[in-house]
């Protein structure tokens, strides 16, 4: 062992001595230890440097609060910046000490993050004597408990003290069947109805790879009926001349190094308070045989019991007076001196040799949780901190956090520098990790800010990865001074948010990463598909075939524009097939069906015949279209309703809400059925011959099958159908329907009928161009929430004789606009171009021209043997024939507004 | 996360529910006789009060059904739950009347 490693005491395994690496050097540490407090057993105070100002820093405290021994941890699961206070010592662990900005390990975490749900009566956060008590006493009323803390052993606050001060009550809360106990776990925030997420650390102590079967971390989800706090307080420093000096320490932490690891972090010290706390850590640093160079009190008259206990250790005092100024003469940066003088009447002062400054300011209540909560606070003048004033329902504060701290505290909150102005006292640092001192809050109040938010804003103060757990009291401080405005009650404070400590985004997403982020929805032609090489694309949770690439004469795949033309030349030209299952499908049942959609859908659906089917639209009550689709009548009393791919969810949560909230007497049950049924569209001139040998029941003749019917039948396979007449294409065209379980089958049943007709497959690449040459809108691709079924051209679709939701607003002011976006097709006039997507149509070539709109869809076509575009023109309609301009990059392109359906405007296709 | 209690199904967490707007504003009658300001009240304008609220929460991966809630705004605080078609158990403020006088549906 190392001379810094005191003989004896302290809770850490002197068997278990574990090697690890600091910045490249080997040292050895003992089981219990932190990364901290192993390095402070090998003399190590020095950390990186400031990431500002390069300045040289080291180990300030013994927890979360830490604001300068920040390190990378090395590893499988690497962790890019960690406090080395927080991270226990394990055989082999390797870190670097990182300058206040971490870096990502671009490897992959190969570690497993999950999360759990607890309900329990009361939960305790902090197990320190307060915690352990309020734990022990619920748990003694049978309630279900969970008790939460952040160490690897109960205890909190009383871990610091010697080591019979942990009381044996532990034992009985581990044996109670109703209390569950997370240790190395941290409340990270709480949230609306006492909900707390808390971050459990399970293998991390245990080295540096993934534990196989166990989760590394676990976030847990808490909702409990009562909350109680018991989250203790965290020591301030004081501020003076080169505050941040490598051996400058919180007196608490000093004395939990020594206490509870057994790890001297000094051996010549003087201690600096202004309050009562610090007496007991010079004693117990005298007890271990360190000499205390001096005990420096701020103020004159402490307390006579602590004077005379110091003075009978031979531990000389100075009170009234502080800490000036440090010094420093070894490369790492460490303190070797510290000078001293009176507060009043200030000179030269005293020099005091020393390789620690163990300092206190006082304690401030850890109440980060608690003020998320919507707890307020109040600043209570005899401990000189914020404490709790009112705490919301179902939530309290008790210990230290509560206020109860035996410390009243000077509220000395900087030692004046030796010049006389605050603002030249730039090594009298408040915020270490981000480099802040006097200087900077003063340069804030003199750019004219007074609110301690914006002052935070201004100079960064308290945003670092520690969340300013030390700085935040001394920077109220220093402003109180700054504004003139007596106590830092009097200068406010600032919001603490979630979470209390950094926390991992693998933590947070837990398993939902790679497949498992968002549900994968296939439909059951889907083994087809990736067999037959389809290029997917996802719409919403869907994969869908975007085309099917064909090896070409050279044996390489075509491109997956030259996929396209093909794909739809065949449909056009012979026939091909879609497997278009992603349609979202609705049953709509009851007496009152007709009556009901008639009520949302802008033309009248209730007199449509039994065996026909009608394209409708749905707007909203503003009058924009929100969906549309074909609506099958099966039934008198049953409708079967298909929407976009997309809006499946949406149109069945709009069809109930209006259905229980505004006309709960109709007779009508909605039921999703998009999974329950496989629909593969048959398209193209040979389509009645494919679907004639399909299904040989059926009489497909154009007298017997007209456009928009709907035929039940049952295939040549034996599989029953339900065939429907509709087009989006506008070529002869059906609609195969068949319950899910068939679904590959029929694909394969239509394969094979159109085999002798070489039936081509085809994604959704070649039907939205199909559509597109018809003019046909995608609905969120060609609207979006502001674009009226008349904008679209469709007041054939608007039904004059009764009512719809939303149709009032089409008689709006707004919605009568003459100079409202219209839909419209553009033919660039170099009929090899392709517009991109969302580019801007403007009129003239000048600088900066108003906006005329934008492209919605732009494809080559086959047919068209050209590039062509829909877009969104304001008053397209009345431009028709008029040469734009599309932006694109640089260059504007010039295109023709052209009516909206450039292929077969006459319709004479639809029949074969 | 609020804790809403859902009528049928009992305390579930937020997640579980759909929002749905301010509750007590139906539908009109007869839309076509409503004037462009009426109509435009109906459409677009809604309450915004800071204290309590009567808002519609659907439970949507659970029952699937629509009620009513009493949420005061500022503090979150859940302060009554209703069917469809009851009126608020609390006084609440709707449209600068009391809800007595709001409509019986949304």
């Amino acid at each position: 062992m190392t001379g810094y490693r005191l003989a004896e005491g302290g809770r850490v395994d002197r068997s278990a001595v574990l090697r690890f690496s600091f910045d490249g050097v080997e040292y050895f540490g003992l089981r219990g230890d932190t990364l901290a407090s192993a390095l402070v057993a090998n003399g190590v105070l020095a950390v990186a440097r400031s990431q500002y100002r390069g300045r040289p820093r080291g180990i300030v405290a013994a927890g979360v609060e830490e604001p300068n021994a920040l390190v990378r941890l090395e590893g499988p699961c690497a962790e890019p910046m960690l406090p080395a206070t927080t991270i226990e010592l394990y055989d082999g662990l390797s870190a670097v000490a990182v300058s206040g900005l971490g870096r990502l390990d671009e490897t992959p975490d190969p570690a497993c993050y999950d999360k759990k749900y607890g309900h329990f009566d009361v939960l305790v956060v902090g197990a320190g004597p307060y915690g352990l008590a309020e734990a022990l006493s619920a748990a003694r009323r049978g309630q279900r408990v969970l008790l939460v803390d952040d160490q690897a052993q109960l205890g909190g606050s009383l871990l610091a003290e010697p080591e019979s001060a942990v009381p044996d009550l532990i034992g009985e809360l581990e044996r109670s069947a109703n209390v569950r106990i997370l240790r190395r776990s941290t409340a990270l925030g709480v949230y609306d109805g006492n909900y707390v997420l808390i971050a459990e650390r399970r293998t991390n102590h245990l080295g540096p790879d993934p534990v196989p079967g166990v989760s590394r971390e676990r976030l847990w989800h808490v909702r409990a009926k009562r909350i109680v706090l018991a989250t203790g307080a965290h020591e301030r420093p004081i501020v003076f001349a080169g505050n941040d000096r490598p051996g400058v320490m919180l007196a608490g932490a000093a004395r939990s190094y020594a206490n509870r690891y057994a790890a001297l972090p000094g051996r010549e010290i003087v201690v600096f308070t202004s309050n009562d706390s610090a007496y007991q850590v010079a004693l117990d640093l005298h007890g271990t045989g360190a000499r205390i160079a001096g005990l420096v009190d701020t103020r004159a008259q402490p307390p006579v019991e602590l004077v005379q206990a110091a003075e009978s250790a031979g531990i000389t005092l100075y009170c009234g007076a502080a800490v000036i100024d440090t010094e420093a003469d070894s490369p790492d940066g460490r303190i070797c001196a510290v000078r001293v003088a009176g507060l009043d009447g200030r000179e030269g002062g005293t020099r005091l040799a020393c390789d620690l400054l163990a300092v206190s300011g006082g304690w401030s209540p850890a109440l980060q949780i608690f003020s998320q909560a919507g707890g307020t606070l109040r600043y209570d003048e005899a401990t000189s901190s914020f404490i709790p004033d009112g705490a919301p329902d179902g939530l309290s504060v008790v210990g230290a956090a509560a206020g109860l701290v035996d410390a009243t505290a000077h509220p000395l909150w900087v030692v004046p520098g030796a010049d006389g102005d605050p603002a030249t006292w730039d090594t009298h640092f408040v915020d270490l990790q981000r480099d802040a001192t006097v200087a900077d809050v003063y340069r804030a109040t003199g750019a004219g800010l007074r609110s301690a938010e914006h002052v935070k804003r201004y100079t960064t103060i308290g945003t670092a990865h520690d969340q300013g757990k030390t700085s935040g009291l001394a920077t109220l401080g220093v402003l109180a001074d700054a504004l003139g405005a007596g106590s830092p009650g009097r200068a406010g404070g600032t919001s603490a948010r979630p979470p209390y400590v950094p926390v991992s985004f693998a933590l947070l997403a837990g398993r939902e990463r790679g497949a498992l982020f968002d549900p994968e929805r296939t439909t059951p032609i889907h083994s087809w598909h990736v067999a037959q090489g389809a290029v997917f694309e996802d719409v919403g949770q869907w994969k869908r075939p975007h085309h099917y690439p064909r090896p070409g004469e050279d044996g390489a795949l075509e491109t997956a524009e030259a996929a396209v033309l093909r794909e739809c030349r065949a449909a056009r030209e012979g026939v091909a097939m879609m497997d278009a299952s992603t349609l979202g499908k609705i049953d709509v049942i009851g007496p009152d069906a007709g009556v009901f959609l008639d009520r949302l859908y802008t033309n009248g659906l209730a007199k449509t015949p039994v065996g026909t089917a009608r394209y409708s639209v749905l707007c909203k009550p503003d009058g924009m279209v929100f969906d549309d689709g074909v609506v099958l009548r099966i039934a008198e009393d049953h409708f079967y309703v298909t929407t976009t791919t997309g809006n499946a969810g949406a149109v069945l949560d709009w069809f109930e809400e209006w259905l229980q909230t505004e006309w709960p007497t109709l007779r009508v049950r909605c039921t999703s059925v998009t999974e329950q049924w496989v629909t593969v569209a048959v398209v193209g001139p040979n389509s009645r011959a494919v679907v004639g040998a399909l299904a040989p029941q059926l009489d497909v003749s154009a007298a017997a099958f007209p456009f928009m019917a709907v035929r039940e039948t049952v295939l040549g396979n034996g599989i029953p159908a339900r065939i429907c007449r509709v087009s989006f294409s506008g070529e002869l065209a059906y609609e195969v329907n068949v319950e899910g379980y068939y679904g590959l089958a029929l694909w394969e049943a239509v394969l094979a009928a159109g085999a002798s007709y070489g039936i081509t497959p085809y994604g959704t690449e070649t039907m939205h161009v199909l559509r597109a040459e018809k003019g046909y809108p995608i609905v969120g691709q060609d609207t979006d929430g502001t674009v009226t079924p008349l904008d679209l051209g469709m007041s054939w679709i608007v039904s004059r004789r009764k009512d719809f939701v939303g149709k009032r607003s089409l008689r709006r002011p707004d919605t009568v606009r003459p100079d409202r976006k219209h839909l419209v097709a553009l033919l660039p006039e170099d009929p090899d171009a392709v517009l991109p997507e969302g580019a801007q149509i403007v009129a003239h070539e000048v600088a900066l021209p108003p906006s005329l709109g934008h492209v919605t869809s732009s494809y080559r076509s086959a047919a068209l043997e050209r590039g062509f575009a829909l877009a969104l023109v304001t008053a397209g309609r009345d431009k028709i024939g008029q040469i734009v301009h599309a932006a694109c990059d640089d260059r504007l392109i010039p295109v023709r507004i052209a009516e909206p359906v450039l292929y077969d405007p006459e319709g004479a296709r639809r029949d074969g | 996360m609020l804790l809403i209690d859902c009528p049928w199904c009992g305390p579930r967490d937020e997640v579980e529910f759909r929002y749905g707007g301010q509750a007590h504003v139906p539908y009109p009658q007869d839309p076509e006789s409503l004037g462009d300001a009426q109509w435009a009240e109906y459409v677009f304008v809604r309450d915004n009060p800071k204290g309590p609220f009567a808002e519609r929460w659907m439970h949507a991966v659970g029952c699937r059904r629509w009620f009513n809630v009493v949420r005061d705004t500022a503090s979150y605080r859940i302060l009554a739950v209703y069917r469809i078609g009851e009126q608020p158990p609390v006084t609440v403020q709707v449209g600068g009347e009391s809800a007595a006088h709001g409509g019986a549906g949304r």
